[in-house]
């Protein structure tokens, strides 16, 4: 590289570390001050202590909610891949005059803002007389998470995946044992991949959790509700923790989908 | 003769009002070894479909070893196929791939084992039964698809342009197990392919196909030295057309005038007839040969690619027609030359001619 050549690239340099300071310095000083050694998460840092995490854990209203986001995230995820699943390999295998349509329709409550299917479930629940409830919570994390985990399916089905299948029939498969045996087997890393990021974006959900939850409650709401008595470093040790496990989620996204890219 | 293992009894299909195969009629011997030439878009990798269950036929009937399939599904069919892009089962091992089509059909246990382990002999891969198919190179994975099909004793193997992939040494390679293979079983092979070079060499029968019609069949030697249409005699291997008239006729053949000259050739022809003759490249020499000569007057040469086997010879006859000559290297005349150019009645093919 000509010493002009290095000259030029370090505008651009500086603007990406700009744009990365800007995107995790937020999540950067809610780790560092859920270490606090004092009992307000801001500066100065008065020393490292891992007391609000053992705060976090002995705190039973927390705890509670924890176990209950774990229950939705994990029934609401396998709710919504196993449904995309179904729909992707439906659409992908029996072509119709209305695939085009179904495909669409599908897709579509991805533009929708999760405040308005919040509300929209308020009124249906409302209708129906579906009291405010986890299962509430559940269904309509399903309801968000169904467009994603069908696209990600539906991208797996093409036209390799389909020959693979002819070839099972061929080979005297009846469509159960095709889809037991090839179809599923195949598509292992995009259903755990669909799975994971819908249980990330069930686990730190909010909106739609505060609408129809009432006694039983996720962990943002929770959170959130706590956040109204003030800031508190413990609060920070919740959120490091909703983080970390997010993060571990996406991970396991990028390892299963890269992996199987590379192939 | 025995009754055909494959007939295709008036079988078309269409795509809206796009005619794919037009009413065709087909019966493929048994223990043949046939194989469906055409170019892209003459409708043989959907002739195949039909015959595999994966398309369903517009009309017409589809019978396998005397039973009508038309309306079976692959999976009821005796027929198995080997994927152009092999379809393997990815998650599978080699051994896992080639027994599946058993395990399928309730053969379970030792017996399994024992057919898994015979087909993988007779594709050269006994050892391999443990690996994974992503482990294999393009050739290996070929020859377990095969292995796959073959396992299943199917009473038709079809072949769906199975070598496509592979580089020509290696292609060469596979024509020659697949004929060993064929002879070896004794089951009725379909191949599918664009390939004349593969079709002559491997095949008992050629099928060749144009916009969803037979052109012409038979043995490869007969279609190609003897070509029943024009498409057939460009399409398998390089032809000179030469257009002409039926002047005058006796019992045994007819007088034809054309740009090169006038000729005395066995037809069927009448009198006022246009004809097309169909003279190969390497029917053309430049000495009179002993028997049934025809001048075909003098040609410039303009020019000459060496081929190894041959000189490609392209030439100008005397009215200004291109004609294409082959010769052995080193016979060649050289480039601007003019030379008296020869053929013998026996190679010429009178086709009737256009319009």
């Amino acid at each position: 590289m000509t010493p002009m050549r290095r000259l030029a690239a370090i505008p651009a340099t500086l603007t990406l570390a700009a744009g990365y300071v800007f995107i995790f310095l937020p999540v950067v000083v809610l780790v560092l001050f859920s270490f606090q050694d004092g009992l307000l998460p801001v500066p100065p840092l008065k020393g490292l202590s891992l007391r609000w995490y053992a705060a976090v854990f002995a705190n039973h209203r927390l705890m509670a909610a924890l176990g209950n986001s774990i229950v939705v995230a994990l029934l609401s995820s396998v709710a919504a891949t196993g449904l995309g699943f179904l729909a992707a390999y439906g659409l992908a295998r029996r072509r119709g005059r209305f695939t085009g349509l179904a495909q669409y329709a599908l897709v579509a409550p991805l533009t929708v803002s999760y405040l308005i299917i919040g509300l929209g479930l308020l009124v249906t629940f409302h209708l129906l007389g579906v009291p405010k409830s986890l299962l509430a919570v559940g269904v309509g994390h399903v309801v968000i998470n169904l467009p994603l985990a069908f696209a990600i399916l539906y991208s797996q089905m093409g036209e390799h995946q389909a020959v693979v299948e002819r070839a099972a029939h061929d080979l005297g498969a009846s469509d159960l044992e095709a889809l037991l045996y090839v179809t599923v087997p195949m598509l292992w890393p995009a259903l755990i991949a669909s799975f994971c990021l819908s249980a990330t974006f069930s686990w730190d959900e909010f909106i739609i959790a505060f609408l129809l939850s009432r006694f039983e409650v996720t962990l943002p709401v929770t959170i959130w509700s706590m956040l109204r008595s003030g800031l508190s470093p413990e609060l920070n040790a919740a959120g490091t923790l909703v983080f970390v496990i997010s993060f571990a989620l996406v991970l396991a996204v990028e390892l299963t989908l890269l992996r199987r890219a590379r192939r | 003769m025995t009754a055909p293992v494959v007939a295709l009894e008036g079988v078309a299909k269409r795509y809206g009002a796009a005619a794919a195969l037009a009413r065709i009629d087909l019966a493929v011997p048994r223990g043949a070894f046939v194989v469906v030439l055409g170019p892209s878009g003459s409708g043989k990798t959907t002739l195949l479909s039909i015959i595999g269950g994966f398309v369903a036929p517009s009309e017409g009937r589809v019978v396998i070893d005397g039973a009508d399939v038309t309306a079976l599904a692959p999976a009821k069919r005796p027929t198995a196929t080997v994927f152009q892009d092999y379809a393997l089962f990815p998650h599978m091992s080699v051994a896992g791939n080639v027994g599946f089509g058993l395990a399928m059909h309730g053969v379970r246990g030792a017996e399994r084992r024992r057919r898994v382990e015979a087909a993988l002999a007779l594709v050269g891969l006994a050892e391999l039964g443990r690996r994974g198919v992503h482990q294999l190179s393009g050739g290996q994975q070929q020859r377990v698809a095969l292995a796959r099909a073959i396992a299943v004793e199917p009473k038709v193997l079809l072949l769906d342009e199975p070598l496509g992939a592979l580089d020509l040494a290696l292609r060469r390679q596979m024509q020659d197990e697949l004929s060993r293979i064929q002879r070896r079983l004794g089951t009725t092979f379909l191949h599918v392919t664009h390939d004349q070079d593969e079709a002559m060499s491997i095949a008992d029968e050629i099928v060749l196909m144009h916009r969803g019609a037979i052109e012409d069949r038979g043995p490869p030697r007969r279609v190609y030295l003897r070509p029943r249409t024009r498409f057939a005699a460009t399409f398998m291997g390089e032809s000179n057309l030469i257009e002409g008239r039926v002047v005058a006729r006796d019992r045994t053949g007819a007088r034809i005038e054309t740009p090169l000259g006038a000729f005395t050739l066995a037809c069927e022809a009448p009198a006022g007839a246009r004809v097309t003759l169909v003279l190969r490249p390497e029917h053309i020499a430049l000495d009179p040969p002993a028997e049934g000569a025809l001048a075909l007057g003098p040609a410039h040469i303009t020019a000459a690619t060496f081929q190894g086997t041959n000189v490609r010879l392209t030439a100008r006859a005397a009215d200004g027609s291109p004609l294409l000559i082959r010769v052995p290297p080193g016979r060649e005349p050289a480039i601007g030359a003019t030379v008296p150019l020869h053929a013998a009645a026996a190679d010429v093919v009178v086709l009737p001619g256009e319009g």
